[in-house]
């Protein structure tokens, strides 16, 4: 009966802990079965049933045709509207915390409304405005659709890292001789770069894996989510898998350094 | 609590002692704004403008058409396809609703329990992100398989016979029935979810534990009296993060729903790309936003974090 007892008691003192790990485990599980059936051998077209093991698709990832190639039209774009977003984006940042104008709150709102927008709104009304401008769909309409989105997402990571800093810094700063540009680009620019960085990277991650806003502005052509929303019609091949497992191997060991990184910077430091 | 700690108020230009006034100091942030601002209003609001403007519109493709202000076309859209915008809200709300359920013991125990844990976690929170939706999406149709082990499992617990009634699933599977579309859109918008939480959580001085522990409170009441109102902003915007792009969601319905899960984002989304009834999509597109609007705002103001935006 103690036993039981405490047994109870045990469960009731990490139910949080429990119930936080289920969570956990029901957000990662995915992530393992795309890694598991990036060594499966699919009998049909489709890869949903475990057949037998085989790493024929990690020795050829570009096995597929067109896989790469919207591989790297899709990083390409991302990259793109990454700087495109992140260059409007800090600039309205700054404006926004740094200086007090007319229309403030109207500016205010055009930046939130995009966050607060079903993707697909956005989506379909920029294809009314392609077009009514009768604008070629491809490329250009992806990227211009994607600094778009992007934008609003990086002026808010920006503006929380530009109001936390101490404007003290840049009095001290302009009180030893240096002009406005030095005390931009030596003391204001340093200071705002994790914000900057979180932005870049956040707007990066959008654009890369945008499917809904993207299907409606690509015209034919085809950009990775765009390949595998395809592939989920034609036939998935396991490729796709072996390159959605690489994505999130990269990822956490760049994530994993960064932070090791950040630690022994905070050692020397101390 | 901490104001002290806390980093100093933002820079307000108008105190004479901030800033040495410079000449071209009152248009600078006109020009600061200018490129990002046009961009929005060129590529986000002109838009708006203009799908308002086809939705009235009558015609056909080969003759083009002509704005008549033809507002029957919102009329035929709702009558046609109210049954998706209501699974749609039922779909998203049920979605919202569970990542709030799984999201805030998870939230809460990286933001209390998980010591030198948390890093980890946070990293393992995010990381899916790097892995396309879509492919994460399409592994919901391995795990969910028929006959697969989490559907016999549900069987064997007479779960199916009880969702069956409800409606949720027929027969037994689980594939392109309503649990599944709700199952995928909770897994794919619960870490918008559970990082708002954890952001608001992290911010709560544990000391207002100790304290409330000291006053004699159970943790239940703790959590109820304490936790859960500091929390509060973080459970609006997560609840917005989660709503807002779930009711506009077509790839969940698509990919694990069959054509009895149809939500509104799919009726768009045909009438756009397939159909090309562009003044039938554009008005269901434009009830969508105008629906969306009006629920954030009367939600923002009735849990009183205006503040949030």
């Amino acid at each position: 009966m103690a036993a039981v007892t405490s047994l109870l008691n045990w469960f009731r003192r990490h139910l949080v802990v429990i119930a936080g790990l289920l969570t956990l485990a029901y957000l990662l599980l995915p992530n393992v079965i795309v890694t598991v059936f990036s060594f499966n051998k699919p009998k049909g077209r489709f890869n949903y049933a475990w057949q037998h093991f085989s790493a024929d698709a990690w020795k050829d990832p570009c096995g597929v045709s067109d896989l790469c190639g919207s591989l790297s039209i899709s990083l390409r774009i991302a990259f793109w509207a990454t700087l495109g977003a992140t260059a409007l984006g800090t600039l309205i940042a700054f404006a926004l915390v740094r200086y007090r104008f007319r229309a403030r709150g109207a500016v205010n709102s055009l930046i939130f409304l995009p966050m607060a927008m079903p993707e697909v709104v956005m989506a379909a009304s920029l294809l009314t405005l392609f077009l009514n401008m009768g604008a070629q769909l491809g490329f250009w309409t992806i990227l211009i659709a994607h600094i778009m989105f992007c934008l609003s997402f990086v002026v808010t990571a920006v503006k929380a890292r530009v109001m936390s800093m101490d404007p003290r810094l840049e009095q001290a700063a302009q009180d030893l001789y240096a002009g406005p540009l030095q005390t931009f680009l030596r003391v204001t620019l340093p200071i705002a770069a994790p914000g900057i960085a979180a932005g870049a990277l956040l707007a990066f991650a959008l654009s890369f894996d945008d499917f809904i806003i993207t299907n409606f502005t690509a015209g034919s052509t085809v950009t990775f989510p765009m390949f595998v929303w395809g592939s989920a019609q034609r036939g998935t091949p396991v490729q796709i898998n072996v390159i959605g497992t690489a994505m999130f191997l990269v990822a956490v060991l760049f994530v994993l350094a960064a932070m090791a990184v950040g630690k022994r910077r905070g050692k020397h430091k101390a | 609590m901490t104001t002290l700690t806390e980093a100093p108020p933002p820079l307000d230009p108008t105190a004479p002692d901030r800033k040495p006034p410079r000449a071209r100091g009152r248009w600078t942030p006109y020009w600061l704004l200018l490129p990002g601002i046009l961009w929005l209003l060129v590529f986000f609001a002109l838009p708006m403008v203009y799908q308002a403007s086809t939705s009235v519109q009558t015609g056909s493709l080969e003759e083009g058409y002509k704005v008549t202000w033809h507002f029957a076309t919102y009329w035929d859209a709702l009558s046609a396809y109210w049954p998706q915008f209501v699974r749609s809200v039922a779909y998203a709300a049920a979605a919202t609703v569970l990542c709030l359920l799984l999201g805030y013991p998870l939230a809460y125990m990286i933001a209390f329990r998980a010591g030198r844990w948390r890093n980890l976690i946070m990293v393992l929170v995010i990381a899916p992100f790097f892995t396309s939706f879509l492919i994460r999406t399409l592994a919901w149709k391995t795990i969910l398989a028929d006959g697969g082990p989490v559907v016999g499992a549900l069987n064997t617990l007479h779960v199916l016979d009880v969702t069956g009634w409800l409606g949720w699933t027929s027969g037994d599977r689980v594939l392109a029935t309503p649990l599944a579309v709700v199952c995928g859109l909770t897994y794919n918008f619960l870490p918008f979810m559970v990082l708002p939480l954890y952001t608001s959580l992290e911010r709560i001085d544990a000391r207002l534990h100790e304290a409330a522990g000291d006053l004699y409170a159970r943790p239940w009441t703790t959590f109820r009296k304490v936790t859960f109102p500091l929390s509060m902003p973080g459970v609006v915007s997560g609840t917005l993060l989660t709503f807002i792009p779930a009711s506009g969601d077509y790839v969940n319905a698509d990919l694990l729903g069959s054509t009895d899960t149809r939500m509104i984002g799919n009726v768009i989304q045909t009438q756009f790309l397939r159909v090309l009834d562009y003044p039938t999509a554009a008005a269901l597109s434009f009830i969508l936003m105008a629906a969306i609007l009006i629920a954030v705002t009367l939600y923002i103001r009735k849990s009183g974090t205006e503040d949030l935006v």
